[in-house]
């Protein structure tokens, strides 16, 4: 297992390597920095300054080994548009995002596997045919129209939640939440039910299949010609059976939200990642972009190799080396 | 999908009624803004959104009123003897802190100018006219430009005046940037002080009782950064915020049947303008000329020019949010002439002539250059232009691409026109003339965004000319000319001005400015 684990973080670190480096050279091909940050009355020997000062005047190879000397020591830069450290700019604004995506997977996990389940254990009921038909809906809508109509309804018209912007936090250790206080739920609610809406459908759908692919084995049939209650049949049986694929998909959808919640964060102006990035590929904000990227990389390499881990624990007979 | 997105929106807003919290909240002020600023820092990147809350947070010198005219502010009154400019100084007025204010905050201020490292967009741009300052006593600052400079005042408008007390630190620059962002030495003598910035989440200031000018309206002003302009009217529409900048034009016509909102257009000092490539090759794009630029013939770009319905472009694609353009600055900005105010009414059957006088009766193919949101409706506005050149005969491939990559292929010449925006922060027309149509000279810093290769050696004297000479009427007179030769010359082809719209609550009033900034300070509350 240790060995499997070594070998995931190195791969990691290649990943990254590449990353960075492809990374580099699009916003290079892209455009020119200093056209979008100098004022336009600038003069040329005023811009020549500017790039100067930036380093933007070395060769772009150049540029990179500076950049990968430095991000030795994870210094990996300053933002060129607002001078901070880019790490920091970033890590300032991931608690908002980590506490969207935590919110929206759980709230997609709660009710999208019991509705699953059942929508599996009958499927012809109406009941069953209902929820289908509503998790089609689910990840049929674009999200920023799902995460409109949300402000229209709860926020403009009826006036119980906020329509936009992030709460009141606390400190939790190194982390600034708003999760567990009212007035910093109510403005979490509207953009994590926004993503959960497309994720909760995802949920259903893949919950279903598995049900309907469990239920007719032995293991499921012996259980109940044991005698053994319904409840035990499916909360034990069933469930750990069918909590492979969640846990899969799950993961996945959790690494996406976190990595790319950009459009919720960006119709309810929510202070996380997303929102940096893209601003950041705008202004060609090169340090920020890249330091996104390498750190998003790192989050969903492990997040893969958690999920792993979780099949051995759920299924003894998965081995970690195997299936990296 | 996106028009259908608006149509529900607005239609749900039609039915929705607002609540009372909007009166409950009346001393509290909150901002909806379209950009957060990079900075803090007043002296780190000169950009409307940094230099919006610095004007909040600080005072200049001198200011400059609606129409360019510089009015006291820190300096009571000033002289100029030659190259010499001596500023008396506000007695009594105090910092945010309660410091006194004195001339050795003006020179700290100024000195630390050019040491703010890494500064992607730096303010020694306004101080490049001044050889040196020096304070005779803690009431007078004496300044000493390079040569006659008939822009000092405006410039000096554009550098707000830092407490030397508080910004002193052991970085060469003393406060460093990072550390002003935390408002660490963020002190001045404006209507507000800083009390704290989450990022991209909220900006706050209060009241400073140390403030020398008429006490502000509000106990506190909250900014909110919202990028999405649709997410921007809903948090108006639900209360959350009291006032919101630049609401999309297509919603504007429902906002404004809104009994429980008001909104404000003001005329803004920018021109949305299409630039030629008038060099001697012929440009990329341009076809069936038999090897020649159609483009540096006068008759050819006055088509070009005539073939253009303006009052369209404004009614249809602007919702009304704009006004005709006929010179780089709207009349009667300093520099304007009447003569040249008006716009010329489309007229196809004449561009079509001239093009004939000119050798293509048939026409021509050449590529416009847009940016695909940098400015309002820009993209829209470009296929616009093309389909009005197609009636007479140009066809005009439109090559639309995101900002950066537009500007990029724009400085490397790669358009035979492109469109593109330009705003004069000095709200006067020797701004747009150096920087879009003088011929460009990199050594001199002349004709900076000429990229059109546009040059005429008679109106670059006039506009040389205009830069050393003091005289505000001679000064006028000398711009009028020389921009109406540009205009004569259809050097490059002015298409509209942007008005700046806010849409705010009914119970609050702000009057709007040309240079587009949101200013806490010039809200009230309506009668």
């Amino acid at each position: 297992m240790l060995s499997a684990i070594v070998r995931r973080l190195l791969q990691t670190l290649l990943v990254v390597l590449v990353m960075s480096a492809l990374v580099f050279a699009g916003l290079y091909l892209v455009g020119d920095p200093v056209l979008m940050l100098a004022s336009p009355e600038a003069t040329d020997a005023e811009r020549e300054l500017i790039r100067q000062s930036l380093g933007l005047d070395l060769p772009l190879w150049h540029q990179y080994f500076i950049f990968l000397g430095k991000a030795v020591h994870l210094d990996f830069g300053s933002s060129f548009l607002t001078g901070e450290s880019a790490m920091r700019l970033i890590l300032e604004r991931m608690p908002a995002t980590l506490e969207l995506a935590t919110l929206a997977i759980f709230l997609s996990l709660a009710i999208g596997v019991p509705l699953g389940v059942y929508a599996g254990l009958r499927p012809n009921s109406l009941a069953a045919r209902g929820i289908m038909t509503g998790s089609v809906l689910g990840f049929s809508l674009p999200n920023f129209w799902v995460g409109l109509m949300l402000i229209m309804l709860f926020a403009v018209m009826l006036g119980w939640l906020p329509a936009g912007g992030r709460g009141p936090v606390e400190s939790y250790g190194p982390l600034q939440l708003s999760v567990f206080n009212w007035e910093g739920l109510k403005s979490l609610l509207l953009p994590a039910c926004t993503i959960a809406t497309a994720k909760c459908a995802l949920i259903i759908r893949v919950t279903r299949a598995a049900t309907r692919e469990c239920l007719p084995q032995d293991y499921i049939k012996f259980a109940r010609a044991k005698g053994l209650r319904e409840k035990r049949v499916l909360g034990i049986h069933l469930l750990k059976n069918i909590l492979i694929p969640i846990v899969t998909i799950g993961g996945l959808e959790y690494g996406q939200v976190f990595a790319f919640a950009v459009v919720t964060e960006t119709v309810f102006s929510w202070p996380g990642m997303g929102k940096l990035l893209i601003d950041s590929i705008i202004t060609l904000d090169r340090p920020v972009v890249v330091a996104y990227l390498m750190l998003t990389v790192v989050f969903l390499a492990t997040l893969n190799l958690l999920v792993d881990i979780a099949y051995t624990i759920l299924d003894p007979r998965v081995r970690l080396e195997t299936s990296s | 999908m996106k028009s259908l997105r608006k149509t529900i929106l607005l239609s749900a807003l039609a039915a929705s009624f607002f609540t009372a919290a909007g009166l409950a909240q009346a001393r509290d002020l909150t901002i909806a803004l379209r950009s957060e600023p990079s900075s803090m820092d007043p002296q780190f990147h000169s950009l409307t959104p940094n230099t919006q809350l610095s004007e909040t947070l600080f005072d200049p010198l001198v200011r400059t009123d609606g129409n360019a005219k510089p009015v006291p502010s820190l300096a009571e009154s000033w002289t100029a003897d030659g190259d010499v400019w001596t500023f008396k100084l506000r007695p009594n007025v105090k910092f945010a802190d309660g410091s006194p204010f004195t001339a050795e905050d003006v020179l700290f201020t100024y000195a630390r100018v050019p040491k703010v490292p890494n500064s992607p967009s730096s303010y020694s741009l306004y101080l490049s006219t001044i050889d040196k300052v020096e304070a005779p006593d803690p009431l007078t600052v004496r300044i000493t430009t390079k040569g006659p400079s008939p822009v000092l005042l405006a410039n000096l408008s554009m550098v707000p005046i830092m407490s030397h007390k508080a910004a002193a630190g052991p970085a060469p620059e003393g406060k460093t940037t990072v550390e002003l962002n935390r408002g660490d030495g963020l002190v001045g003598t404006g209507p507000y002080k800083f009390v704290s910035w989450k990022r991209g989440a909220e900006i706050v200031f209060e009241r400073n009782d140390h403030y020398w000018g008429e006490k502000p309206a509000w106990d506190k002003v909250i900014y909110r950064p919202i990028s999405n302009s649709a997410a921007r009217v809903a948090a108006l529409l639900a209360g959350d915020v009291d006032i919101i900048e630049d609401p999309p034009t297509d919603d504007l016509p429902r906002l404004k049947k809104d009994k429980n909102l008001h909104i404000q257009e003001t005329p803004s000092v920018r021109v949305i303008y299409i630039a030629l490539n008038q060099g001697d090759d012929v440009p990329p794009g341009v076809s069936g000329t038999d090897g020649k630029n159609p483009l540096t013939d006068q008759r050819v770009r006055h088509a070009l020019s005539l073939a253009i319905d303006r009052k369209a472009i404004v009614e249809r694609i602007m919702d009304g949010v704009g006004l005709p353009a006929a010179n780089l600055l709207a009349y009667p900005a300093f520099g304007t002439s009447e003569k040249h105010s008006k716009v010329e009414p489309a007229d196809p059957e004449q561009a079509k002539k001239l093009l004939a006088e000119a050798g293509y009766p048939n026409g021509f193919q050449m590529s416009l250059g847009s940016p695909a949101g940098r400015y309002t409706n820009d993209q829209r506005i470009a296929q616009a232009v093309a389909s009005m050149w197609a009636r007479i005969g140009v066809k005009a491939d439109v090559q639309t691409m995101a900002p950066p990559v537009f500007f990029k292929q724009r400085n490397a010449f790669a358009f035979s026109s492109y469109l593109a925006g330009w705003a004069a922060s000095s709200g006067e027309m020797l701004n747009p003339l150096t920087s879009l149509v003088v011929t460009k000279d990199p050594k001199l810093g002349l004709g900076t965004t000429n990229w059109s290769k546009y040059s005429n050696p008679e109106m670059d004297k006039l506009v040389m000319e205009a830069s050393k000479t003091l005289d505000d009427d001679k000064r006028a007179e000398l711009l009028q000319k020389a921009s109406g030769m540009a205009m004569d010359d259809y050097g490059i082809l002015p298409l509209q001005f942007e008005l700046s719209v806010w849409a705010m609550k009914k119970d609050i009033r702000y009057g709007g400015r040309a240079d587009q900034m949101t200013l806490a300070q010039y809200m009230t509350l309506a009668k």
